[in-house]
C-alpha cells in the first residue's frame, strides 16, 4: 500500500485538494463547540490535542438524529402516509485526526450493524484519516482492549507524527485514492521512515499493560456467576443513571425510533437511547424487566465485557476512557473488567 | 502538619464509625476516593469498616443529598400504593451536608421526600468546591495524571509538567457566589463555622445575560446549549429531581423529542430549569457533572434571583419558612404576568 511522508504545509495541500470532493471533519479546537467534530475551512493541519475528543467518531455512523423516511400527513396529499426516501446532500466526508480507539469501534459497531443498511451507508459515506497517539493518557487503556496507540484498524489512512511531520500509510483502497491526492505535495517514504513507525509499533506493544486478550477469558467465564458479583451493587450505590457513559461511548449503538410531525410533514428519525435509562426497557403491558438501577448497571457491563463477546467476539469497549474521565460518579470502567476478571 | 481537609477527613471517618458501629443508622452517605486525579466518588458506607474508606476534599462537587431519597426508601419494606406506611422505627442513615446540601435536605424534608427522624445529617462548613474543568483550562487541557491538594493551593502534573494553581482561582462560580457555606440544619457539625459570607454581585452572571438583547440572549443560549447530548446528567446529579417518571421519561403522552434537535434540548433545558424554581440552592451538581461543559446552572440560577427579588426568599433556609412555589399571598408580584397589554418580548 501507498506510503507517503507529509510536513505540515503538505497536509494542508492534501486537506485543501480533498476537500474539493468531500466535506472534511476535525476534532474543534475550543469554544462552545469544543470537543465536537467540526468542519474544516482553513486547510491547514489542525491541532489536535492529546487524547480523545469529547464527542466519539461514532457521530458520524449514527448521525444524531438520522432521518431514516419521510411521509406527509396531510389527507388530501395522494402521497399521504406513504413512507419516502429523505433527500441526502450527496456530499461524502474525511473525518481526519480519528484516535485509533475511536477508528477501531467503527469495525466492532459494525459487527452488531451487518444487516442495517443505514450504518453500512453512512461506513461508505465516511472516509477515516487516523492519527496515531504519541501521547498515552491517564484514561487511556487501549492495548487492554485489544487495540494499540498504534492502531490502524478501521482507518482508510493512518498517520504517524515524526519529528513535525507526518507518515502518511494508505490501510485500504479508498484511502489509496484519497492519499494519491497528496502525490504532489509529499515525499516519498524513505526506509528509516518506515522503521521509525516500525519502532514505535514495537514500542507501543511492549508497553502495555497486564491484561491481554480479555474477552478470550471472558468468553470462558460462567455468564451467571459474573452476573451474580457482588460488586454490582456498590457500583450501583453511586450511579446517578445518567446516560453520559451510553452517549459518550463509541460503541455504544443502541436507539430509539420516533416519528416526528409537524405542518402536515412527518419524519421517522433514529436517535442514540441508553441502557442507563428506565424507558430504555419500559415494556407496553407496564412490566420493566431492567426497573431497577443496579440491573441498568449490570446490563451495560454486561453487554460490553460478556454479551458481545459470547455473539462476535471481541469485547465491546477500545479503551478510550470518555467514560472513565466524565463519569460524573467515578464509575471506572477498568476497575469493573478487572473484577470481572477476576471472578 | 495536615491540611483542613484531612482534618475533616479524621473526624468525618470516626463519627461515621461511631455511628455505624452503635447501630444508630443502617448506612452512611459519603465520598471516597476515585480512581483519578482530582475525582472522587460517592460512598455509602454500609459496615463499620466502611467509614475508613471515606475522604474529604475540594472535588465533592456531587450533591449527596441527590442519594438520600432513593436511600431511605431501599430501607423500607415494600408496599404497594395506598398501602399503609410500615410500623415501627425505620433505619435511619447518615449523611454529609454542606451549607447548599443540608438545605437541599431541608427542601426534601419539606416535600415530603426525607423523614426529618431518619437522617442523620453530619454538617460540613463549605471552603468552596473546585471545578475540575477550570483545573484543565488552566493548565491548557494538558493529562493531568497527579493532584495534590493543600489549604490555598493545587499543585498539578503531567507528563512533561508541574503546575501550581491558587485554590480560589479555581473554586467553582456558585460557590464563589454563594453567600451560605454552613450547613443550617445538622445533628453533629464538623470543622468551624464559616459564617456568611458578604459577596458583591452574586448574580453579576445572571444580570450579565440579562442585560443582553433578545436577540443575544437568544444567540447565548443557543450556543451554550448546542453541544448537549441529552444524557441527563444534570437532572440526575440533582437533589431536586426525584419525581418516580420524568416528564422527558414519558412516553404517553410524550412532552417532548428525543433528539438532540435545538428545539427538544432547549425544551428539555428549560423545563428543567422551571421545575427546580423557588427550590434550587444553587449547588452547581448539574453543572459540575456535565459532560460537554454546559452552563445550565444560569437558568436556575436565574430563576434564584427572581425568586429572591419578588418573594424574598431562598430555598431551604429554614424548615418552617413555607415553600414560596406553594405559598399564595395576595401580594404577590404580579408584573410578570402575560397580557395584552404586555410588551412582546417584555421582561416582567
Amino acid at each position: 500500500m501507498k506510503a507517503l511522508k507529509l510536513d505540515r504545509n503538505a497536509i494542508g495541500q492534501w486537506l485543501s485538494a480533498m476537500a474539493g470532493e468531500r466535506d472534511i471533519y476535525v476534532p474543534a479546537p475550543d469554544g462552545p463547540a469544543k470537543g465536537t467534530w467540526t468542519l474544516l475551512t482553513d486547510y491547514s493541519m489542525p491541532e489536535i490535542k492529546p487524547g480523545v475528543p469529547a464527542r466519539p467518531v461514532k457521530n458520524f455512523l449514527f448521525p444524531q438524529p438520522e432521518t431514516l423516511l419521510k411521509f406527509s400527513t396531510v389527507p388530501t396529499d395522494p402521497n399521504c402516509c406513504l413512507p419516502s426516501e429523505p433527500e441526502e446532500n450527496g456530499r461524502k466526508n474525511v473525518v481526519f485526526g480519528v484516535r485509533p480507539c475511536d477508528a477501531r469501534s467503527i469495525g466492532l459497531n459494525a459487527l452488531a450493524c451487518k444487516a442495517d443498511t443505514y450504518y453500512q451507508a453512512n461506513m461508505e459515506k465516511n472516509a477515516i484519516i487516523g492519527l496515531t497517539c504519541s501521547q498515552v493518557c491517564s484514561t487511556c487503556f487501549c492495548s487492554e482492549t485489544g487495540g494499540s496507540p498504534m492502531g490502524t484498524e478501521g482507518c482508510d489512512v493512518s498517520l504517524t507524527e515524526i519529528d513535525g511531520s507526518y507518515i502518511a500509510r494508505a490501510m485500504t483502497e479508498r484511502g489509496e485514492a484519497l492519499l494519491a491526492l497528496a502525490e504532489s505535495s509529499g515525499k516519498e517514504v524513505t526506509d528509516s521512515d518506515i522503521s521509525a513507525v516500525e519502532a514505535l509499533e514495537e514500542k507501543a506493544r511492549a508497553g502495555s499493560d497486564e491484561i491481554r486478550n480479555p474477552e478470550e477469558q471472558l468468553r470462558a467465564k460462567d455468564l451467571m456467576e459474573l452476573y451474580n458479583a457482588p460488586f454490582w451493587q456498590e457500583l450501583a450505590d453511586r450511579c446517578i443513571n445518567c446516560g453520559a457513559c451510553t452517549f459518550l461511548c463509541p460503541t455504544c449503538y443502541c436507539f430509539d425510533i420516533q416519528d416526528e410531525t409537524l405542518h402536515g410533514k412527518g419524519r421517522r428519525i433514529r436517535c442514540q437511547d441508553s441502557c442507563m435509562f428506565p424507558l430504555f426497557t419500559l415494556h407496553a403491558s407496564g412490566h420493566n424487566p431492567r426497573g431497577q438501577k443496579i440491573q441498568r448497571v449490570r446490563n451495560r457491563f454486561m453487554h460490553k465485557m460478556k454479551y458481545f463477546p459470547d455473539r462476535f467476539g471481541p469485547i465491546s469497549c477500545v479503551g478510550c476512557g470518555r467514560c472513565v474521565r466524565d463519569c460524573p460518579v467515578n464509575i471506572d470502567i477498568r476497575e469493573v473488567m478487572r473484577s470481572l476478571l477476576h471472578i | 502538619m495536615s491540611t483542613v481537609n484531612e482534618k475533616i477527613t479524621e473526624k468525618i471517618r470516626s463519627e461515621a464509625q461511631r455511628l455505624l458501629s452503635s447501630g444508630e443508622i443502617a448506612a452512611f452517605i459519603g465520598y471516597e476516593a476515585g480512581s483519578l486525579p482530582m475525582s472522587v466518588r460517592p460512598f455509602v458506607a454500609r459496615k463499620p469498616e466502611d467509614a475508613s474508606r471515606l475522604v474529604w476534599n475540594s472535588f465533592c462537587v456531587l450533591n449527596l443529598a441527590n442519594y438520600l431519597p432513593a436511600l431511605l426508601k431501599s430501607f423500607e419494606p415494600p408496599r404497594r400504593p395506598g398501602d399503609p406506611p410500615p410500623e415501627g422505627p425505620l433505619p435511619k442513615v447518615g449523611i454529609l451536608a454542606t451549607g447548599c446540601w443540608s438545605r437541599n435536605i431541608v427542601v426534601q424534608i419539606k416535600e415530603n421526600q426525607v423523614d426529618r427522624d431518619r437522617v442523620v445529617i453530619v454538617g460540613v462548613p463549605s471552603r468552596g468546591m473546585v471545578s475540575a474543568r477550570k483545573v484543565k483550562e488552566a493548565v491548557g487541557e494538558r493529562d493531568i495524571q497527579a493532584c495534590t491538594e493543600e489549604d490555598h493551593s493545587l499543585k498539578i502534573s503531567g507528563e512533561g509538567f508541574e503546575q501550581e494553581l491558587n485554590r480560589w482561582d479555581v473554586v467553582r462560580d456558585n460557590c464563589k457566589t454563594c453567600v451560605h457555606p454552613d450547613p443550617v440544619i445538622y445533628d453533629i457539625l464538623i470543622g468551624d463555622p464559616a459564617g456568611e459570607r458578604q459577596v458583591q454581585d452574586r448574580f453579576a452572571q445572571v444580570d450579565e445575560i440579562e442585560h443582553k438583547s433578545l436577540e443575544e440572549r437568544w444567540d447565548w443560549f443557543a450556543d451554550s446549549f448546542s453541544s448537549c447530548v441529552r444524557c441527563y446528567a444534570c437532572r440526575n446529579a440533582c437533589p431536586l429531581c426525584y419525581c418516580p417518571t420524568c416528564f422527558v421519561d414519558d412516553s404517553r403522552p410524550q412532552w417532548v423529542g428525543k433528539s438532540t434537535e435545538q428545539t427538544d434540548t432547549m425544551l428539555f433545558h428549560i423545563l428543567r430549569a422551571y421545575h427546580c424554581a423557588g427550590r434550587c440552592t444553587d449547588c452547581g451538581s448539574c453543572e459540575s457533572v456535565c459532560p460537554v461543559g454546559i452552563p445550565m446552572r444560569l437558568l436556575t440560577k436565574k430563576l434564584n434571583k427572581d425568586v429572591l427579588e419578588m418573594y424574598g426568599s431562598e430555598a431551604g433556609m429554614s424548615l418552617d419558612e413555607p415553600l414560596p412555589l406553594t405559598t399564595y399571598n395576595p401580594a404577590d408580584p404580579q408584573g410578570f404576568v402575560l397580557t395584552e397589554k404586555s410588551e412582546k418580548g417584555g421582561d416582567r
